[in-house]
């Protein structure tokens, strides 16, 4: 039973994470996911000496704020003239390291410790079960990636045609009279809020991974945005699942080969892609060479 | 007030804290001015990539050899460090996906194969490996002698061929076809830029982090460019900031227990970015509005005047 918990925790995240990625990988905008996702820390830790516990719905909004201001911040500085990979760069490690310190100075006080930052506990995130009149429903984490999950598909469902648009012509899609700036901050606030429900169970930096790599190994795969995302759900699942066996053969972090085992496939899709792969560019050119010589 | 005297008294005068003190100012010193080149020719986040690249790295060299000493250390960080940004270049020249994205995948792959095989160790029962997780934030404090000399010393070698080379690393920063068209080896420069990131980051690691370690390139070369335009004084500046910075995350994080040298390192130089920022000379918040202020009083009696003439 522990195991169905902690595969539906992961698959929950992968999923979540694989669809906004695929957003994120369209507009370039790949390592915006990394710095939220460093910056929701602080969010997450002052929540945490506010409330004092983990569950609160406060240290949801706490780091979704702060996924907000860090990107609102990254763009503020940009237009000041700083070149956007610098401001990203000197952004997310001020907010992470401003996080790191606040749990070092209140070790005490906050029961959060750097490991669970870095690759989080998604072992355990199966013991913490929620209880609805003395009866338990399941793991919390559950509860709170399916409600991420749910709102992440109903808000891009219900916008999906604007989301696209902005995400492949933004330009068209500002002449169209769509808010570009309201979907932006928008797919961001996503982000922001899928980060922190699978922060507990992956981690701050292997979130990224989740966000960057299954939508990429979709990428290589198809041309189609509908495809693409299927493709990145499925590609997240399956990562899962085969980061779960590797971790229980190797005995190792599962956040870790989870991100392993995406890498894997990535790797797979890139040299063997049907359209886009190595090996599929090697065959063009040589049958180009060959007809060229006949 | 006396604790603070004490503190800076024990700082200048134990002499563990003072060479730790030193080779975390000397890392400042040389990544900021590493991080000028690196900032100018928009790879500001490759530093972070390397950072997370160089785990894997750390922890098979200890697999490899059993034995937690720096140098190996510092070896295998920099040969996993190389694998990184070779595979970014693959992944970018081969097939349609964007830098950014490549960044965002080799990062994160590396780091996650870097958490598989620490966690493995960790679990493996191995009593010597405890040290090994110190380089996730770094901590200054837990640096013996022969770290400190070797740091400081790869972190001079670092800051004497960014001298050495700062005409041809100026000239392919700004303008790397007029450099090619003038006979230099940019291929070589190119990759020996790459390599002094490499190093400068992997220097850093046992002090400030893998995590955090790219923001000593970054900050104080962004908090440099608000004060001056010219490229030497930029590098200058830019590593008198990380030397700064430097030097308070290894004087603060031995002063309060349990506090990792990295990340106050890292806020102390955000610090003075924030102040870089609101009264930098050149492009600073309070010059450009008294500018500002200045050219709409200089304009304002001509406008007048023009008002005065239509209305005449």
């Amino acid at each position: 039973m522990m195991d169905f918990w902690i595969l539906l925790t992961g698959s929950l995240a992968a999923v979540s994470c694989a669809v906004l990625g695929c957003f994120l990988i369209l507009r370039r905008m790949a390592l915006i996911g990394d710095a939220i996702s460093h910056s929701v820390l602080p969010g997450i830790v002052i929540a945490y000496m506010f409330s004092g516990s983990r569950d609160s719905i406060l240290m949801l909004i706490a780091a979704a704020f702060m996924g907000l201001l860090c990107v609102f911040l990254i763009q503020w500085f940009n237009q000041r003239g700083i070149q956007s990979d610098a401001s990203i760069g000197v952004i997310f490690t001020s907010l992470f390291a401003i996080g790191v310190v606040l749990i070092s100075l209140n070790a005490r006080q906050v029961d959060l410790d750097l490991d669970c930052v870095l690759y989080g506990e998604i072992a355990y995130a199966a013991w913490n079960t929620l209880e609805i009149g003395g009866v338990g429903i399941g793991p919390r984490s559950v509860w709170l990636l399916g409600g991420a999950l749910t709102l992440i598909l109903a808000v891009i469902g219900l916008f999906y045609k604007q989301f696209k648009l902005c995400a492949f012509d933004p330009l068209l899609a500002a002449a169209l009279g769509i808010p570009a700036a309201l979907f932006h901050y928008l797919l961001m606030g996503l982000v922001s809020v899928t980060t922190v429900s699978s922060f507990e169970s992956v981690g701050a930096i292997l979130v990224v991974g989740l966000l960057v790599i299954p939508p990429s190994t979709a990428y290589l795969l198809t041309d189609r945005l509908g495809r693409m995302i299927a493709i990145s759900a499925a590609c997240g699942v399956l990562s899962t699942f085969l980061g779960f066996l590797l971790a229980v053969w190797l005995d190792a972090s599962i956040a870790g080969c989870i991100v392993a085992a995406a890498a894997a496939l990535f790797a797979a899709a890139f040299v063997l892609s049907p359209k886009h792969g190595l090996m599929a560019g090697r065959l063009r050119r040589r049958r180009r060479s060959l007809e060229g010589a006949a | 007030m006396t604790g603070l005297w004490a503190s800076i008294e024990a700082l200048a005068s134990d002499p563990n804290l003072r060479w730790i003190a030193l080779g975390c100012m000397l890392l400042g010193l040389s990544s900021g001015m590493i991080g000028c080149f690196a900032y100018l020719r928009r790879q500001s986040l490759m530093g972070d990539t390397i950072a997370h690249t160089a785990l894997p790295g750390i922890c098979v060299a200890f697999l490899l050899t059993g034995v937690k000493s720096l140098p190996v250390f510092m070896l295998g960080a920099v040969v996993a460090g190389i694998a990184g940004t070779l595979a970014i270049r693959l992944i970018t020249s081969r097939s349609r996906i964007k830098a950014d994205a490549a960044m965002g995948i080799v990062l994160s792959s590396f780091f996650g194969i870097g958490i598989v095989l620490l966690t493995m160790i960790q679990h493996s029962g191995d009593g010597s490996q405890s040290g090994l997780d110190k380089f996730l934030f770094g901590q200054a404090a837990s640096m013996v002698g022969s770290d400190v000399r070797l740091m400081a010393g790869v972190c001079l070698l670092l800051a004497a061929v960014c001298t050495l080379l700062f005409k041809e690393f100026k000239l392919l920063s700004f303008d790397p076809a007029f450099a090619k068209g003038a006979g230099f080896p940019t291929g070589l420069l190119d990759f020996m830029m790459q390599a002094l990131v490499v190093v400068a980051v992997v220097a850093g690691i046992q002090a400030v982090g893998v995590v955090l370690v790219a923001a000593l390139l970054i900050t104080p070369a962004v908090s440099a460019r608000f004060w001056t335009e010219r490229l030497g004084r930029m590098i200058l500046l830019s590593g008198l900031f990380g030397a700064v910075s430097g030097l308070l995350g290894a004087w603060i994080s031995s002063q309060v227990s349990q506090l990792p040298t990295g990340p106050v390192s890292v806020l102390a130089a955000a610090a003075i970015f924030l102040l870089s920022v609101a009264f930098g000379s050149r492009k600073g918040l309070v010059v450009v509005a008294l500018t500002r202020r200045g050219m709409r009083r200089s304009l304002e009696p001509a406008a007048s005047a023009s008002k005065a003439k239509e209305a005449g």
